[in-house]
């Protein structure tokens, strides 16, 4: 009887380990199909303008052809064009002023307001905090009527500097919240400890906040970054000479004339000016997933 | 080092009062243990100590000077954290050195005294690793180290052994003794640990719902406990409490715990309760004043009594037995030869010589 009994639990066992291996296979051949297929869709932009850009002319507008193979050999003639006989240069340029002043804006003003919300209580912070995330969420396609208004009454209409005032409006608030979340993951004790060893409030934020959140500061910086780097609306907006245009808009309209598209030269603007937040992501994103997930757990 | 006094001191939250006005004499060079149960205020003291909170009332002094306004960084104290709060990007040696380096002491001298503490505590070959790379005993000692090395006036503990295992504590725990016998640093230790205060401590203070109940050696604590939740907090396990009349019987007085049983007051006592006869009270003995009746005969003030275990509990040196008076679980201490197992009628003996009678309207231990 025993012994019945005995086996009879060891073949449920056996099933029911069975089952789940069973599971877990199909999990994950469905993980893979789907995986493939994101990929899929994700990789063909980028891999249609790598071949587009390195296609002669000739090649991009031959109808027989099928798009998306090259037949005729690869060329770097629209790299070349476009760094030499261009504006793109000049663009290139003004995106990085604009891009590296707007970041560094938005971290020290987000990581400040971060601080100071999460750690320094007063009041009000709290509806403070909600407060600064809310204005994130209101669109720029709202925002830039308005935002002409102060732009040109600052002067700054047509000038990249416009922009660097412009970009934080939509980057600091989300920083701030990200940081918000990030500083309040720290535990209470530490900065405790630091105020007892002597630190004062710049002191703990310089030497152990930011040291401890950095995982967070760089998931912010990134979004700044990529904010900053990729915006149309704005630039489309309030810049319309070329000395003064950013990459997102000065591609598109000095290489677009009409209905005649530079197939060749805008495949080939698009990749240089994706290379740099490509190589940022593909460096930090280990820190990026990090600080995006802080708190998610407990660590 | 410097003494420490506490002076009506209240702390507010909005309505509720987490501390109500207590006075607190700490002596220079002396080891105090705040102990209490959850809630009880003693974090709340440490850390309006600290001045990681604002007094609502009353005065703070550290080394005869009021600190009410003072920042912590200028009180001169140092404080061990529960959860160890060590700089997580930061190696030990840093760890130890930030307040000194805050203060800009010379790179020399910080270097001499970090070593010296890390010797102290044992953890000279963990000066260059993070604290990530640390056990939680080794975490422990950095942080104690880290406050070692400030040489404060005084050392502050907010349950530093909580989160290690029952072994690392008592270990812990030694150190932590032997430390403060090295370095002679007034210190405040609180725990909601009866154990860990009594091995500690030089003198316990004992709190309840934001007062002090008792401040006494920890002998005289466990031996006379001027309250009901003194004579119930102190002691593992706690002291048996059950409702009894005091009675008078000829020219002595007797303690009926029910209609069978009765106790006779000692005669050295007599005087003390006599004037409650008539009352009904609470009888307390703790458990290793009720043994097995065959191990001491039936000297002194022991009176033997029978009872039926309900369950017996063997502890290797000892043997905890629970058995029911009156409906109330009452545990005893017995020699593990002797014990008897569950369900057995057994003869037990109390020792009436540290019996101790309360009054349950005002909770004085009489």
């Amino acid at each position: 009887m025993t012994s019945i009994a005995a086996s009879g639990t060891a073949s449920f066992h056996a099933r029911a380990y069975g089952s789940l291996k069973r599971n877990r296979r199909w999990a994950l051949i469905l993980s893979y199909v789907f995986l493939i297929m994101f990929a899929i869709f994700f990789l063909t932009p980028p891999y249609y303008m790598i071949v587009t850009a390195l296609k002669s002319n000739e090649e991009v507008a031959h109808m027989a052809h099928n798009p998306w193979f090259i037949y005729d050999g690869v060329t770097f003639e629209h790299f070349v064009n476009l760094m030499t006989k261009s504006d793109f240069p000049i663009y290139f340029r003004n995106t990085v002023i604009v891009t590296v002043c707007t970041v560094a804006i938005t971290m020290v003003v987000s990581v400040l307001a971060a601080f100071s919300l999460s750690r320094m209580k007063f009041w009000g912070s709290g509806m403070l905090a909600t407060g600064i995330f809310l204005t994130y969420l209101i669109p720029e396609s709202l925002l830039f009527i308005p935002l002409f208004q102060i732009v040109r009454g600052l002067g700054l209409l047509n000038s990249y500097w416009g922009m660097v005032l412009v970009y934080p409006t939509l980057t600091v608030p989300f920083c701030t919240w990200i940081m918000i979340g990030y500083f309040g993951s720290i535990p209470k004790e530490l900065d405790e400890a630091a105020v007892i060893d002597g630190a004062s409030h710049m002191q703990m934020l310089l030497r152990i906040f930011i040291p401890v959140a950095l995982p967070g500061i760089i998931a912010a910086t990134i979004f700044a970054f990529t904010v900053s780097w990729a915006d149309f609306v704005y630039p489309m907006a309030f810049l319309y000479s070329s000395d003064q245009q950013v990459l997102t808009v000065g591609t598109v309209t000095s290489l677009i004339r009409a209905d005649v598209y530079q197939w060749g030269l805008l495949m080939a603007g698009a990749l240089i000016a994706a290379a740099p937040p490509l190589l940022i992501y593909a460096f930090l994103m280990d820190y990026y997933i990090a600080g995006l997930t802080a708190g998610a757990t407990k660590g | 080092m410097a003494d420490v006094s506490l002076r009506k001191v209240v702390k507010k939250y909005d309505d509720v009062e987490a501390v109500r006005g207590i006075d607190l004499e700490i002596p220079d060079k002396e080891f105090v243990v705040l102990v209490g149960p959850s809630g009880c205020g003693k974090s709340t003291t440490l850390r309006m100590i600290a001045g990681l909170e604002e007094i609502s009332g009353g005065e703070i002094a550290i080394g005869g000077h009021i600190v009410n306004d003072v920042p912590p960084k200028d009180r001169d104290i140092a404080m061990v954290f529960q959860n160890y709060a060590l700089y997580p990007h930061m190696t030990v040696f840093e760890n130890m050195s930030f307040g000194l380096r805050l203060r800009r002491m010379p790179k020399a001298e910080i270097k001499e005294r970090v070593e010296q503490a890390a010797k102290i505590l044992g953890i000279t070959e963990l000066l260059e690793r993070r604290p990530k790379q640390l056990s939680g005993g080794q975490r422990q000692r950095v942080a104690m180290g880290r406050s070692i090395v400030r040489n404060p006036k005084v050392f502050l503990f907010d349950e530093p052994l909580s989160n290690l295992d029952a072994k690392l504590r008592v270990q812990m725990r030694t150190e932590i003794k032997r430390v403060h016998q090295h370095v002679k640093t007034t210190t405040v230790y609180v725990t909601h640990d009866q154990v860990e205060a009594m091995t500690l401590a030089d003198r316990v203070v004992v709190m309840n719902e934001g007062r002090i109940e008792q401040i006494g050696a920890p002998n005289e604590l466990y031996h006379s406990p001027k309250t009901q939740f003194v004579a119930g907090f102190i002691g593992s396990p706690a002291m048996n409490i059950m409702p009894c009349r005091l009675e008078q019987n000829g020219v002595g007085l007797t303690v009926r715990l029910t209609d069978a049983l009765t106790f006779r007051v000692p005669e050295s006592r007599s005087a003390r309760y006599r004037s409650h006869v008539g009352k009904q009270l609470l009888f307390g003995l703790r458990p290793e004043h009720i043994t097995d009746a065959r191990e001491y005969g039936s000297a002194g003030e022991r009176q033997n009594f029978p009872a039926t275990l309900d369950v017996v509990e063997p502890m290797g040196m000892e043997t905890m037995v629970y058995f029911a008076i009156n409906g109330k679980e009452v545990c005893g201490r017995v020699d593990p030869a002797r014990s008897g197992g569950p369900g057995e009628k057994v003869q037990l003996q109390a020792d009436l010589a540290h019996m101790q009678l309360i009054d349950p309207q005002s909770g004085a231990v009489l």
